[in-house]
């Protein structure tokens, strides 16, 4: 007698009989229906519950918020999907927290949806969970809305995660690049290039090995320390893909400013440099996930950069620069030996290189 | 042209007998050929470029030049064309 | 090794700074012939500190640079077949060639991976044997011996689907051509560091006596460049004319004599095109017919290539330190690092990506 447990597989067609496939994700799990429903209860809910994601619709409803909101919404696309420090879970989760966290307010509710390559293993989409809830509770986040879609074999390369976060901005914040102005002082919560280190050995391409991990982080909570120390903060960005160099470029056009950086100033890990000096990158184009640039008037870069030192994810925090008003939308930097040269955008993707 | 950087060497051995080392960047570690100094030894530095050994690097020599700069520095007078 | 970080100290450098800005007299013309020296002294800001009477031009040692165009185009048509992985440093990824660069190639579905050496490319066609994997074997006298590395490597594995695309370039034919045209105004030498590490600088005195043009081997540090010009100066000041050795922590007149060996036993001269400046005889490198199966050109029939240059790219004239970027009509505008003309744009050491980068456009 056919049972559940004895039917034969399928590949291919999607079969509209239900059929038990514990160990990899089959296009049945993208189709909605029971199956869809059983790997939401066995691998998301279980360590995704609250009790908006409770009422099982196809909406998360929240309670009403006054003032502003900020809204953030990006897609993670990233190989390894496990690296040393972190998974694409945390990063999605962080990346996202931060993105709303950036203007000030106060990160509350999260979405993901998930687009998942057929024959991805269960048990990596468990873990990658895991590290989401465990990002979000670090956080104080939750996840009210989710969806699951299944590529074909080779239409999606493993797992593509979207996240959308929602955060509450309290009244007469105002920080955005376009605020940084002469005579404020350039701050960074740590030490630049691990992630883009990190992920660049773990892919294996180039060969080499090191012990740095990525920092990916929810960054609100440090975010919310320097705020409370510094009330007039001006500007705060994490600096991801292009790195610091990019990002402050951006907030130099945004503000029509010049940013004047000290090199030696500049926290950067040794084993970082290292690599970045046997491959010839630039620590300051490398992405970072658990960073941030904050850019205070002079008076209150003191309070902002103790309030870092003193947080677990600030140890390494150090005033790198100065906002000048010339030459504007530039960023310039003062090497150690007292020249100085312009430090431009990223243009395109750094290369391991010999010249 | 030019990439090279110093590198410390951790062990050598041979593949497909050719020699090989482990290199130590400073904390990150990759192979690199040795082939063309069969008088490095483990400890030795060299300068490494595209994952080959290019020449050793003397620390010896380092010193040296520093000393001469220095000296340089102090006197007034040239030091004269043999170099440092 | 703690002691080179002295050589990005900033009182030594200032020291020797001063040291020159009192010995130097009038105007002078330096030209430091490699990339790296080039990308170093715009990376430190050195070409500011130095007195206004020292003028520092760039040499055509780039090796992306001066591949020439028909052997990019060689390149662009054997990466897009099929069956073909086709292997490069991160520097000829986006070299234009006449049409398209390896980038778009990539982008269009060819099999192109970027490797860190020459050797990577050969565990590829390792692990690949239904492929033909080609590495394009770039490079000055510092690269030489890890592309030829790679051939002795697949020799050993005894891999039937290996080859290199070579475009090796020497450093004295190019001095000579430098030195002795008709505009050149340079009058002292930066000498590659990295080069003479495997080459010596034996064949260095030779060209210095016959242009009257005093030399320093320098390395890359801010230090080890202001002691080379503080040398050169000198030399100038005092009128000799010698080659100084100023990397001796890395640098012997010899030069590693076991890599020479290795390179003529796998190479002869031969004559090439420099990419903007046109042929110098004698002045490239290419497989020994006994290694002609490990050539890509001999493996792979690709036809006459009909090369189209920029009309306004004027790289011939920068890598001869003839012009600045900066007084070329397109520089910055219709030439950036994103949408290069040409390859001294393109290469990460190349003179313009290097001032469009650096240089302080105030």
């Amino acid at each position: 007698m056919l049972t559940n447990s004895n039917l034969p597989t399928f590949e291919g067609p999607v079969c509209p009989v239900p059929l038990i496939h514990n160990d990899v994700i089959v296009m049945g799990h993208g189709s909605g229906g029971r199956m869809t429903q059983e790997l939401v209860d066995r691998v998301f809910k279980k360590h995704l519950s609250n009790p908006i994601l409770g009422e099982a619709n196809d909406f998360g409803s929240v309670p009403s918020i006054s003032g502003r909101l900020a809204v953030s919404t990006d897609s993670h696309i990233i190989t390894p999907l496990f690296f040393p420090g972190g998974d694409i879970g945390k990063l999605s989760v962080s990346g996202t927290v931060n993105d709303v966290a950036v203007s000030g307010a106060v990160p509350l509710y999260i979405t993901a949806g998930f687009i998942i390559e057929e024959g991805f293993p269960v048990s990596d989409l468990e873990k990658i969970i895991i590290s989401m809830a465990e990002t979000a509770r670090e956080a104080g986040v939750q996840l009210i809305s989710g969806d699951t879609k299944v590529a074909e074999r080779g239409k999606v390369d493993k797992l593509f995660i979207n996240t959308t976060g929602l955060g509450w901005i309290p009244d007469n914040m105002q920080i955005g690049g376009q605020y940084a102005a002469p005579g404020d002082a350039g701050l960074i919560s740590g030490t630049l290039g691990d992630h883009g280190i990190a992920v660049l050995a773990a892919r294996g391409d180039l060969g080499f090995e090191t012990g740095i991990q990525s920092d990916v982080a929810p960054l609100n909570h440090l975010i919310g320390a320097i705020l409370s120390a510094a009330p007039h903060t001006h500007v705060l960005r994490d600096p991801t893909r292009g790195g610091l160099a990019t990002t402050l470029n951006e907030i130099a056009v945004q503000s029509h400013t010049a940013i004047v950086l000290e090199e030696d100033k500049i926290p950067v890990r040794r084993e970082v440099r290292s690599a970045c000096d046997m491959l010839g990158f630039d620590p300051l184009y490398l992405a970072n996930e658990g960073k941030m640039i904050v850019i205070v008037p002079e008076a209150e870069a003191g309070a902002a950069l103790e309030a870092m030192l003193l947080h677990p994810l600030g140890q390494f925090a150090a005033r790198i620069g100065t906002v000048q008003s010339t030459p504007h939308d530039r960023v310039l930097m003062q090497t150690p030996i007292g020249g100085s040269r312009i430090l431009d955008v990223l243009a395109g993707e750094m290369l391991p290189r010999i010249c | 042209m030019c990439l090279g950087v110093p590198g410390k060497i951790l062990e050598i051995y041979d593949s497909h007998s050719i020699r090989m080392a482990k290199i130590d960047f400073g904390g990150v570690t990759r192979e690199a050929c040795l082939e063309t100094l069969p008088e490095a030894r483990v400890g030795d530095y060299t300068i490494i470029h595209a994952g080959f050994a290019l020449n050793l690097l003397s620390e010896d020599e380092a010193n040296e030049t520093l000393s001469a700069l220095a000296e340089l520095s102090l006197i007034e007078h040239e030091l004269g064309s043999e170099g440092f | 090794m703690d002691v080179l970080d002295q050589f990005r100290d900033a009182g030594r450098v200032k020291s020797l700074l001063e040291k020159i800005r009192k010995t130097v007299s009038r105007s002078w013309v330096i030209m430091e012939i490699c990339g790296g020296q080039t990308h170093a002294i715009m990376h430190y800001g050195l070409h500011e500190l130095l007195p206004p009477e020292i003028e520092l031009v760039h040499g055509p040692g780039c090796p992306v640079c001066v591949t020439p165009l028909e052997l990019v185009d060689k390149a662009l048509a054997i990466a897009a077949q099929p069956d073909v992985i086709f292997t490069t440093f991160g520097d000829m990824l986006r070299v234009p060639g006449s049409g398209v660069d390896l980038f778009s190639v990539k982008a269009a579905g060819g099999n192109v991976r970027v490797v860190y050496s020459p050797l990577d490319a050969v565990k590829i066609a390792q692990e690949n044997p239904n492929k033909q994997v080609v590495f394009f074997a770039i490079g000055f006298e510092t690269t030489a011996p890890a592309n030829i590395m790679s051939v002795i490597q697949a020799r050993a594995m005894k891999l039937k689907n290996f080859s290199i695309l070579t475009s090796l370039v020497r450093v004295p034919p190019a001095m000579h051509a430098v030195l002795g045209s008709p505009q050149n105004r340079v009058q002292g030498f930066l000498a590659a560091g990295h080069v003479c590490s495997v080459m010596g600088f034996w064949e260095y005195p030779e060209i210095a006596a016959k242009y009257h043009v005093p030399m320093a081997v320098t390395g890359f540090e801010p230090l080890d460049l202001v002691q080379g010009i503080y040398m050169t100066v000198d030399q100038l000041e005092k009128g000799t004319c010698e080659v100084q050795n100023a990397y001796s922590r890395v640098v012997s007149f010899e030069g590693n004599k076991s890599a020479q060996k290795l390179l003529d036993q796998y190479l002869e001269p031969c004559d090439r095109q420099w990419r903007g400046i046109g042929l110098i005889p004698m002045s490239g490198w290419k497989l020994r017919p006994e290694f002609k199966d490990f050539d890509a050109e001999n493996r792979f029939n690709v036809e006459a290539i009909q090369t189209k240059e920029s009309e306004i790219c004027i790289a011939g004239q920068i890598l001869q330190g003839l012009k600045k970027p900066y007084e070329c009509p397109a520089f910055g505008t219709l030439c950036n690092p994103t949408n290069p003309l040409g390859a001294t744009m393109v290469s990460a050491e190349g003179t313009c990506s290097a001032y469009f980068r650096y240089y302080k456009r105030v």
